[in-house]
């Protein structure tokens, strides 16, 4: 693995009841990087992200963040390494409120015992309200998750995970139901975050990848079609077969 | 601290708690004379419901906030009834049947010639206390660790908690055992030196356990409260997503558990001194399933219904029984029934529609994060 790589997979594959859902899938990414992975429904975005998080393991193939072999380590193991995770559905903890949603995640405590006993510290409240200011939920810091929009808790998930901290950043469809507005912000808040850490996301909407203006990756049945710019990708015959020729 | 602060009336119950002991006590102590003097009998009920109240209170502290349906928390409260129960039978020493100073009476009676070894040191109450504690505790330790972390939820972790206090049962019911087989520990004379059945010593008593139960309830709604109660209602709803934040929910859990097991085994300790006999019957996966339907009936998750709920049953089966003994079960599966049916968050959902509702405190629409746990 060369020195200027922070996530690679090489020749990894994952089956499902004798379905391939990854199928020799290799991919790396630059520190610092924010990579788009493009593909139709079923293409394997989400198992891909599954398998880098711990959440399933790979029958075979290498994946590496840094030096770690993370096909070793368990979902919190990762976490804990600076990996964070945006579900394609969003996940917040709904009882709770968007502020005490935003301190679960704060990078730090992670010990049950250890939180037992912890106040919110000045620091940590100076934090969750600057996280309250980027995603915009300041009014609705002491509402319940629950009640949030849609939109609303796309973002409150995408401040949870810069609250964890992580130096890889995986982002799973964050535009789907949000209007035109909310996609263009949220391409926004994405390249401000990819200023300081290495983002993969994923994403059907195009006009948000053109936003984003990065390198692309096409999946199709779980492996690498095409990479490159969105143009050049989206002009490439097997692209195009496999987006429009059904 | 969490949105829902439905266990914010926790401190009132406390206090109402100590209040009404207090008072049944100052009353038992009146001239049998005065017309609201307090019977020995009504003492005895009331130590009981107290003593129920904490097992309540430790099932709903893992039911309602860690999710985790427990159906075999009775094993508990019955442990640590019986390390008490241990000590008070010490305390009979010579005065009982056989008049043998060192061995209790059921151990003279199988001829056993001397204390088995896990009877040592059972005649300091210190020890009873330690062992009331340490026994439950590591029981729990150990099942929890086994089951979280391999991931045993639903209602298979229910069925195996049900298992794990039928075989205690089946286990305490040998005479081998070595605790007194059927007829469990019992004939106590006194604690500590206090006579047991002076009415002093029994008002004492209940106060203390109301004290204890207000500390009971003030601890649980410290421990859910704060940082670590915000991520065990995040384990609760959302168990898999909070393994991708980098926490590990097993740990989670087992600490509510352990600390829960020790909230019961105290209760039992509490039972043991005021009914006066512990047996294995305690142990019956019945009482424990019961012990579900107190919490649903006072509220799941708001700690103060745990203990009205573990209240108001008991009451009613007290009513209930001697009226129509035959009749209780069925009037406890109507309520169960009736509670589940019309009022699911238990009668302090009721009390909830009282105040004025905050616009800000939607309840949220139930939905199934992707990811969690099937
Ligand atoms: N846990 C699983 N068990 C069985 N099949 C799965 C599982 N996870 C994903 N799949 C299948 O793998 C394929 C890829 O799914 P997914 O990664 O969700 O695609 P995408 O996110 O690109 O739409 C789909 O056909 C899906 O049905
Ligand atoms: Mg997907």
């Amino acid at each position: 693995m060369s020195a200027g790589t922070l996530l690679e997979l090489s020749h990894v594959s994952v089956t499902f009841d004798g379905f391939r859902a990854i199928n020799d899938l290799s991919l790396s990414l630059a520190p610092g990087e924010m990579r788009a992975i493009i593909g139709p429904n079923g293409a394997g975005k989400t198992t891909m992200m599954d398998i880098i998080t711990g959440k399933t393991r790979p029958d075979t193939g290498v994946v590496k963040f840094r030096e770690h072999d993370l096909t070793k380590l368990d979902e919190p193991a990762i976490a804990r390494m600076g990996i964070g995770r945006k579900f394609q559905k969003p996940t917040v903890f709904e009882e709770l409120t968007v502020r005490d949603n935003l301190l679960l995640s704060l990078k730090g405590l992670r010990s049950p015992f250890a939180l037992l006993f912890a106040k919110e510290t000045a620091e940590e409240k100076a934090r969750i309200d600057g996280l309250l200011h980027t995603i915009r939920l300041g009014r609705e810091a002491p509402r319940q998750a629950g009640g949030l929009s849609h939109g609303q808790k796309q973002w409150l998930e995408i401040g949870m995970l810069l609250g964890q901290e992580p130096d890889l950043l995986l982002v799973d469809e964050p535009v789907a139901g949000m209007t035109d507005a909310e996609t263009m912000e949220t391409a926004d808040l994405l390249r401000e975050i990819n200023q300081t850490r290495s983002v993969v996301v994923v994403e059907h909407d195009m006009e948000f990848v053109r936003a984003l203006d990065v390198k692309v990756t096409v999946l199709h049945e779980g492996s690498v079609l095409a990479e490159g710019e969105l143009d050049q990708v989206s002009n490439d015959p097997r692209v195009i077969e496999v987006y429009l020729g059904r | 601290m969490n949105a829902s602060l439905s266990f914010r009336g926790a401190s009132v119950t406390a206090v109402i708690v100590v209040l009404l002991t207090g008072v049944l006590a100052v009353g038992s102590l009146l001239p049998a004379s005065s017309p609201v003097q307090v019977s020995p009998f009504i003492m005895t009920l009331a130590g009981k419901y107290l003593a129920y109240a904490m097992l309540a209170l430790a099932v709903d502290l893992v039911w309602g906030f860690a999710g985790i349906l427990t159906l075999g928390h009775a094993a508990f409260f019955a442990l640590g009834g019986y390390a008490m129960g241990m000590y008070l039978v010490r305390e009979i020493g010579a005065r009982g049947v056989y008049g043998n100073a060192d061995l209790p009476d059921f151990m003279v009676f199988l001829s056993w010639k001397s204390l088995p070894w896990y009877w040592w040191g059972s005649d300091h109450f210190p020890v009873a206390l330690l062992l009331m504690l340490v026994v439950p505790a590591g029981l729990a330790g150990l099942f929890g660790w086994l089951a979280f972390r391999s991931r045993v939820s639903g209602v298979y972790l229910s069925i195996i908690t049900q298992a794990l206090t039928y075989a205690l049962m089946l286990a305490f019911f040998q005479n081998g055992f070595g605790f007194g087989g059927n007829n469990g520990l019992t004939d106590f004379k006194d604690i500590l030196g206090f006579d047991l059945h002076s009415p002093y010593t029994r008002a004492g008593m209940l106060f203390i356990s109301g004290l204890i139960l207000a500390g009971a309830l003030l601890a649980a709604r410290y421990v859910v409260g704060g940082r670590f109660g915000s991520l065990l209602i995040a384990v609760r709803d959302a168990e898999s997503r909070t393994r991708f934040l980098g926490y590990r929910p097993e740990q989670v859990k087992l600490l509510v558990w352990v600390f829960s097991a020790v909230i019961a085994a105290i209760g039992g300790a509490l039972y043991v001194i005021q009914v006066g006999i512990i047996n294995p019957g305690e142990f019956a996966p019945a009482n424990s399933i019961e012990a579900v339907i107190w919490v649903a009936v006072g509220g799941r998750g708001t700690l103060s219904g745990a203990v009205i709920g573990a209240i108001l049953v008991n009451l009613g089966k007290t009513l209930f029984t001697a009226w129509l003994p035959e009749m209780w079960l069925y009037g406890l599966g109507a309520l169960f029934m009736a509670t589940t049916l019309f009022l699911p968050q238990g009668l302090m959902g009721l009390m909830r529609h009282l105040p004025e509702k905050r616009p800000s405190e939607v309840t949220p629409e139930v939905t199934n994060p992707e990811g969690g746990e099937a």
